[in-house]
């Protein structure tokens, strides 16, 4: 291990996983460590046994579940957004060649305490019973110009300057009521509350054109989502494989990885065991730099074991439901996330359900009861209540790149962006998503 | 290699994971490497870059998807991801070294306890070409083979002995019916083609 390296990564959770194997891509030697023996930290999906051993030491999972190996419990439920950036990442990398990806059945929202089916369409406004008739025309007018809108050509405009005009305006100028607000601004658009009614338009009306593309970006989705088979665990394993691949080198199971630094306070190397691998800079999760992050916010998931679908899903194997702040008398988003044996994350005929929101009050558990009365029987549930860290300083100066907790969003928008932001700290460059990487000209196959 | 012109329609067929394990400099990028490319390198550098290849057979219809370790074992930090959904393991040890031979026994252990119940595991004794330096005696490795239920062929990538075969057995083995459940029910393939966005236009250099 008393080796310099460029980089030293430390964990393995995705946003570490993914900056290794660009920073691998483009030439750095990389040492990627991790204190625990398997890869993901936080964002790793479980077996059953590990989950017990996790939250409920000393006992065993009741046998009705069936096979440990069958289940692969993700710790931070998300689905992908099928035309996202972390779907961009994956084929600008070409890490897509070790995954396997199923569709998400469904996407739903309350409304009055009933859940519907999203509408984003044109037709499907039309079709919606989550609207009146007149308001129908008005939501149907409203998507097709968002359907049409193209930054580059005035023509599908309007006369509307989206950069000037708040959201709130645009929606007035469309005269939707309250309801629909409502669920374009929480459902689609995907906002946790209600700060983008005052801001500029144009970054709510990209997100609802990404749901919408998501919606049509590969044929027969029924869902703008996709989610990996075997859980979210495998995405970082397959970065890290990336990174393997240019050259990275991986070191799991060092419980005692330590950050060294000089008399500038600037990071060195890290060392374990004795030794010392020295670097230019670190980059990790918050775990690994102790008093140089603070918690921005707290997170409160509960896991639950299913024998039935989500009732009022149309049976569906995988599931979102989103309950709007104001649906639940809240300041923040509910989140309702399923899938099932069908992604193979559980054993057969047995679904996995998570509820999540960002906790408001002294009793979080307390907070999910309007997410877990959708869920009908469970059979056994987890919560639990994690800090989301955020670094305090950008690394320049103490050659620390922190990576930002796993916020509760539905999906990986802002877990991309943080990576994103880290690389470009890093390396002063921003890598062109929508292309392929330049490096990644690999000799064809055969 | 003129194998790909003539692959037959590909409706049917059939894909399978194949994984390498193995000791360090035990041949497992050189292996593969003689197999696919039909090249041999005296400085085969340790795994960088194709750590994955693909090889169709089109006499029977299969297309290989050959995973090497890319290096991730030699701090035994190889990802489950890496033998998940694995039709077939190649474990390979070098026959001058006992150290490789105990090592490649540790792995078909590993897999036995984590890979699929029914993935086809086929032992390779590579560099059979070093024979004056032998330490693993093929006595020993086919009566270990024979206990533990796994095909064994002695390899060399420098020679090609063995190499063609090892590959073309694993194929033969491989169940026919398999290759309906393997096939991601519904799955997506995610790819660069453009949503429907207007392709933007590169602008610099
Ligand atoms: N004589 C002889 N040398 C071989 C044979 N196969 C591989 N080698 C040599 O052994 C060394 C290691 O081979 P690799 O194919 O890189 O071994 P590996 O198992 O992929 O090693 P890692 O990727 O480092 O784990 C290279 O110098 C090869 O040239 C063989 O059959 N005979
Ligand atoms: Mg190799």
């Amino acid at each position: 291990m008393d080796e310099e390296y460029d980089a030293i990564v430390l964990g393995t959770g995705l946003k570490e996983c993914i900056i290794s194997g660009l920073l691998s891509v483009k030439g750095l030697k990389v040492l990627h460590m991790d204190r625990n023996d398997y890869y993901g930290g936080e964002s790793a999906s479980l077996n059953l046994k590990q989950l017990w051993e996790k939250f409920r030491p000393g006992q065993q999972p009741p046998p009705s579940l069936g096979a440990s190996r069958d289940y692969n419990v993700d710790m931070v439920p998300k689905f992908m957004m099928a035309n996202g950036q972390l779907v961009k990442t994956l084929i600008y990398t070409d890490v897509t060649k070790y995954l396997e990806f199923k569709a998400v059945d469904g996407s739903y929202v309350l409304n009055k305490g009933k859940v519907y089916k999203t509408p984003v369409t044109p037709n499907e406004a039309l079709a919606s019973p989550l609207m009146g008739m007149i308001e129908k025309f008005r939501a149907r007018g409203f998507f097709s110009f968002v359907e049409a809108y193209d930054v580059r050509d005035p023509a599908t405009h309007k006369g509307l300057d989206l950069r000037r005009m708040t959201m709130g305006e645009l929606y007035t100028y469309y005269n939707l009521d309250a309801q629909t607000v409502d669920f374009i601004g929480h459902a689609i658009a995907l906002h946790r509350d209600d700060k983008y009614l005052g801001e500029p338009a144009l970054p709510t009306v990209n997100k609802i054109k990404l749901y919408h593309d998501s919606l049509t970006r590969y044929e027969g989705l029924t869902s703008p989502y996709i989610y990996p088979r075997y859980g979210l665990g495998e995405l970082p394993q397959a970065f890290a494989r990336l990174s393997a691949v240019y050259g990275g080198t991986y070191m799991l199971n060092k419980a005692d990885a330590e950050v060294v630094y000089d008399e500038s306070g600037a990071a060195v190397g890290v060392s374990s065991a004795g030794e010392t691998a020295r670097c230019k800079f670190v980059v990790g999760d918050a775990s690994y730099f102790p008093a140089k992050t603070r918690v921005a916010a707290r997170v409160v998931r509960a896991v639950c074991f299913l024998s039935h679908p989500v009732p009022n899903t149309n049976n569906a194997h995988s599931v979102q439901i989103i309950l709007p702040q104001k649906q639940i008398g809240r300041h923040s988003d509910m989140y309702v996330f399923c899938c099932s044996y069908a992604h193979n994350v559980a054993a057969n005929n047995k679904w996995l359900a998570f509820v999540s929101t960002t906790v408001e009050t002294a009793n979080p558990e307390a907070e999910l009861a309007p997410g877990l009365a959708l869920l009908g029987h469970i059979d056994e549930k987890f919560v639990t209540v994690s800090d989301v860290h955020a670094p305090l300083d950008d690394g320049s100066r103490d050659k620390c790149y922190i990576s930002t907790g796993y916020d509760p969003t539905t999906h990986f928008e802002t877990t991309v962006e943080d990576v994103l932001s880290l690389y470009r700290r890093i390396t002063g460059e921003v890598p062109d998503l929508d292309s392929k990487n330049p490096r990644l000209a690999e000799p064809p196959a055969e | 290699m003129a194998a790909d012109l003539s692959a037959p329609a590909l409706a049917q067929q059939q894909t399978a994971k194949l994984v390498l394990l193995g000791e360090q400099a035990a041949g497992k990028s050189s292996l593969v490497l003689r197999y696919v490319k039909g090249q041999f390198f005296d400085y085969q550098a340790s795994t960088v870059g194709a750590a994955f290849l693909t090889k169709t057979i089109p006499e029977l219809n299969i297309k290989f998807e050959i995973w090497d370790t890319a290096g991730q074992e030699r701090y035994h930090s190889l990802a489950p991801m890496y033998y998940r959904g694995a039709a077939a393991a190649i474990i390979v040890y070098d026959i001058t070294s006992t150290d490789s031979f105990n090592r490649a026994k540790a792995w078909v252990r590993e897999l036995q306890r984590q890979g699929s119940p029914n993935m086809i595991m086929a032992l390779a004794g590579n560099k059979a070409d070093l024979e004056s330096a032998r330490a693993v005696a093929t006595e020993e490795a086919q009566a270990y083979a024979n206990e533990a239920g796994l095909f064994f062929l002695e390899t060399s990538a420098k020679t090609a002995a063995n190499v063609n075969e090892l590959f073309a057995e694993i194929a033969r083995k491989l169940p026919k019916a398999e290759a309906a459940p393997r096939q991601p029910q519904g799955g997506i393939v995610l790819d660069s083609a453009p949503a429907q966005a207007p392709k933007k236009s590169a602008c610099c250099a």
